[in-house]
């Protein structure tokens, strides 16, 4: 294996240790720390493939500041009303799509199981993450995670971050 | 318009009990498909700048009758049921697009742009054999036809011979009201489903009650974007079907103290936003009105919440179920800084808004909880019992008007 061959292997190594944290942090109900994945200033949306294919910019979550994730945080803990649910969120292999001035772009498939709190479970989204990472001191670090959710329609409500 | 066969008997005759069975049943259900949806209202389909070009389409519904919405070569906008004349089968199938004609994938029977059947496949037969009968009038068959009116950019439907020309449904306060937020020409910033576990007149009902939306959505309350105690009102048409609500900012409600004084959960002190700028609104209507929420009877939302802007359309799907089709929007003219504000406050809306995502459950809590609960009644009594335009938003007074058009049309 050459030099530049291990440090790919190294990168997606540490793509997917992220991506594993993140998943870990939404789904143990560690929501505070989802925040610390993302630079300051950032860029957050979730969106559809359709609305990415017409070009269509609005999310159903938008945030371009560490300060609007913690924000979002805060008012699904103590502001918004809705029914205890928790999500699973099973990620794929990360795939390199480029590197350039010290920013990764990565895809990477993802799927999410909603489980209320009678036991129903759901599948609730499928879609691809579309990222644009930069090394923090060592830790990889979301400028961008582009939400991209393959249905368009969502049931009920999104009451944790995908 | 004459009364139509109701399902079922209504229980008294004012309008501040609601029985329960009306959420449920699927006689009255399917009475409703016929006597509103398919009856002599309109129904919004979508915007005008959707079927912009000649031949420019959108699939979308009339109740449950999927209808295909197309602007044609002479710039007419038409409307026809998406339903094969030959088969039944669906003839567009896909959400928009562009054609110069459709053609049913099944047996490639044709249409023009105005719902016309055109086209029979083999319709002489083959090699003098087959085909259709010489008495086969292609005129005599095809979908059903819509009449559609447009206002203010926004496109109406309607299935009914007698039902009134828009301007006059709709009403001169009521348009006014349109022709506010729709002053120019809109650019769709994004479009979301949001399938909710509810029969659908619980979703207009919680769109028209002003009494719920400080008290259920915390996130209104403490950022005082809208409280009860803040001025503005709710203006109902006089058939009870529309509604405008709207919310102006006072300065004197900053120091009021009415939801501490009296424990209501939404009011949460020490509450603040890390990042403001979600917030940072601008008065571009030039009225001071920060939030104006207005219903056309039955199926048509306009949403201006600051500068976040929106149309949802209400689709049923079967008594305990429905889809809400939000379409986000600015204008073609907003700069990038409006564009973001606009991207921006849109969080407060949609199936994640700060807002809007607990008028997305509180309707299953209500089919839920209500369950077995077919023959009692809801109250609707806040602000008395009549169905009028009133200076506050402490009121079910456009919930009431709901009920009180509701009735005329199903002949309770």
């Amino acid at each position: 294996m050459s030099a530049t061959d291990l440090a790919a292997a190294g990168l997606q190594l540490r793509l997917a240790q992220l991506n594993a944290d993140y998943a870990r942090a939404l789904d143990d109900d560690r929501m505070e720390e989802w925040p610390e994945f993302f630079t300051d200033p950032c860029l957050y949306v979730i969106t559809t493939a359709d609305n990415q294919r017409h070009g269509h910019t609005a999310g159903i979550v938008y945030a371009d500041s560490q300060g609007m994730l913690r924000d979002r945080v805060a008012a699904l803990r103590q502001a918004n009303v809705y029914e205890r649910q928790a999500y699973r969120h099973v990620v794929g292999l990360p795939a390199v799509r480029g590197e350039a001035d010290s920013l990764v772009r990565v895809e990477t498939a993802f799927l999410v199981v909603r489980i209320m709190r009678d036991g129903r479970m759901d599948l609730f989204a499928t879609g691809r993450y579309l990222d644009a990472l930069v090394d923090e001191g060592g830790a990889l670090r979301f400028r961008e995670r582009m939400v991209v959710c393959d249905n368009n329609r969502f049931d009920t409500l999104l009451a944790i971050p995908l | 318009m004459a009364a139509p066969e109701s399902p079922r008997t209504w229980p008294g005759t004012g309008l501040t009990r609601v029985p329960y069975w009306v959420y449920q049943d699927e006689p009255n259900y399917r009475a409703e498909l016929r006597h509103i949806f398919e009856g002599p209202v309109w129904n919004f389909v979508c915007l005008e700048s959707d079927v912009a070009r000649p031949g420019a389409f959108r699939t979308t519904f009339v109740g449950e009758m999927p209808v295909i919405v197309v602007r044609a070569e002479d710039g007419r906008i038409n409307a026809f049921e998406n339903r094969c004349a030959h088969r039944g089968a669906l003839i567009a199938l896909d959400d928009a697009g562009s054609a110069k004609h459709f053609q049913c994938v099944y047996h490639a029977w044709t249409y023009d742009l105005c719902g016309n059947l055109t086209g029979i496949a083999f319709e002489k037969g083959s090699n003098g054999r087959g085909g259709m009968p010489p008495g086969f009038r292609k005129g005599e068959h095809g979908p059903r036809k819509l009449r559609t009116a447009s206002l203010h950019g926004l496109v109406f439907a309607t299935l009914a011979a007698d039902a009134p020309p828009l301007e006059a449904y709709l009403g001169d306060d009521i348009r006014v009201r349109i022709a506010r937020v729709l002053r120019k020409p809109v650019r769709v910033l994004g479009r979301f489903v949001q399938a909710l576990p509810n029969n659908w007149k619980l979703y207009v009902e919680n769109v028209k009650d002003t009494y719920h939306a400080s008290l259920l959505h915390a996130f209104f309350g403490t950022f005082r974007i809208t409280r009860l105690t803040q001025g503005g009102g709710v203006l109902v048409s006089a058939d009870g079907g529309h509604h405008a609500s709207t919310t102006i900012n006072r300065p004197e409600d900053r120091v009021s103290t009415a939801y501490r004084d009296q424990g209501i959960r939404s009011e949460r002190e020490g509450y603040r936003l890390l990042d403001p700028t979600l917030l940072d609104g601008v008065d571009e209507f030039g009225d001071g009105i920060q939030l104006q929420i207005l219903t056309v009877f039955p199926n048509f939302v306009l949403q201006q919440i600051q500068n976040c802007l929106a149309v949802r359309q209400v689709l049923p799907k079967g008594p305990g179920a429905m889809e809400l089709h939000w379409t986000y929007f600015g204008f073609d003219d907003d700069d990038p800084t409006m564009q973001r504000r606009r991207l921006k406050q849109s969080n407060l809306v949609g199936p994640a808004g700060y807002v809007s995502m607990e008028d997305g459950c509180v309707g299953g809590f209500v089919q839920r909880g209500a369950a077995a609960a077919a023959q009692e009644l809801s109250i609707v009594n806040m602000g008395g019992d009549a169905a009028e335009s009133q200076e506050t938003r402490a009121t079910e007074a456009s919930v009431r008007g709901f009920w009180k058009a509701y009735r005329r049309y199903m002949g309770y």
